[in-house]
């Protein structure tokens, strides 16, 4: 078996977004699997339309900083989140939801986008990850 | 053998290392791929990752701002 990284996503931030979804892509660039789980303000970006929402974990000044670091990430070739999502999935990404978190935040299943989410489980389900993990972070 | 082709000029970290991957996936054995690229960071990176692949590199230039990292599936 490949060695894996696993990545809880659990800030929401549209910065660490960028981080968490880069390393994963790089684990699997390099030959490894990658698990994402996402949980609390994480699985608000994977909402319809939610992937661009998050603020800036600094700086985020009402929005203004946000999009200064957008249009450097523009200009400077940076991928979109949504290249790097489908980069993750089809190099075999795996995309788990929180249940836990979903029903606490009152966000349903036809809420997200279901074609990348590909399990929907709890702690026992990122142990399970996350002890075979070589990386294991959390963002 | 096919040769394949990965233009990823002007492109950031981590592209080069994505297309790179893509394009291993579809190569089969013994498939060269050529993969031309601007960014730094990425023309260390590549045989990194073809080493943690067991992918051998066949040869590593530059030319203008530009390198090229040949590599055998």
């Amino acid at each position: 078996m490949a060695d894996k990284a696993t990545i809880v996503f659990h800030s929401g931030d549209m910065d660490k977004l960028y981080s968490a979804l880069i390393i994963a892509n790089g684990a699997l660039s390099m030959g490894m699997e990658a698990s994402l789980y996402l949980t609390f303000w994480g699985l608000e970006r994977l909402k319809k339309n939610g992937l661009y929402k998050g603020r800036l974990s600094k700086m985020n000044m009402l929005g203004i900083g946000k999009m200064m670091i957008n249009r450097r990430i523009r200009k400077n070739n940076v991928a979109s989140l949504q290249r790097l999502l489908s980069d993750y999935k089809e190099l075999g990404g795996k995309i788990i939801a929180c249940e836990m978190t979903m029903d606490l935040m009152g966000i349903k299943s036809q809420d997200l986008k279901r074609d990348v989410i590909d399990e929907y489980g709890a702690v026992g389900t990122y142990i399970r990850e996350a002890r075979e993990s070589k990386i294991n972070l959390f963002i | 053998m096919a040769e394949i082709k990965v233009d990823v000029v002007g492109q950031a970290c981590p592209v080069p290392l994505v297309e790179t991957r893509k394009a291993l996936k579809k190569a089969a054995a013994g498939d060269i791929i050529v993969i031309s690229g601007t960014d730094p960071a990425s023309r260390k990176e590549i045989p990194m990752a073809a080493d943690a692949l067991s992918v051998k590199v066949l040869g590593d230039e530059q030319a203008g701002g530009v390198w090229t990292i040949r590599l055998r599936k």
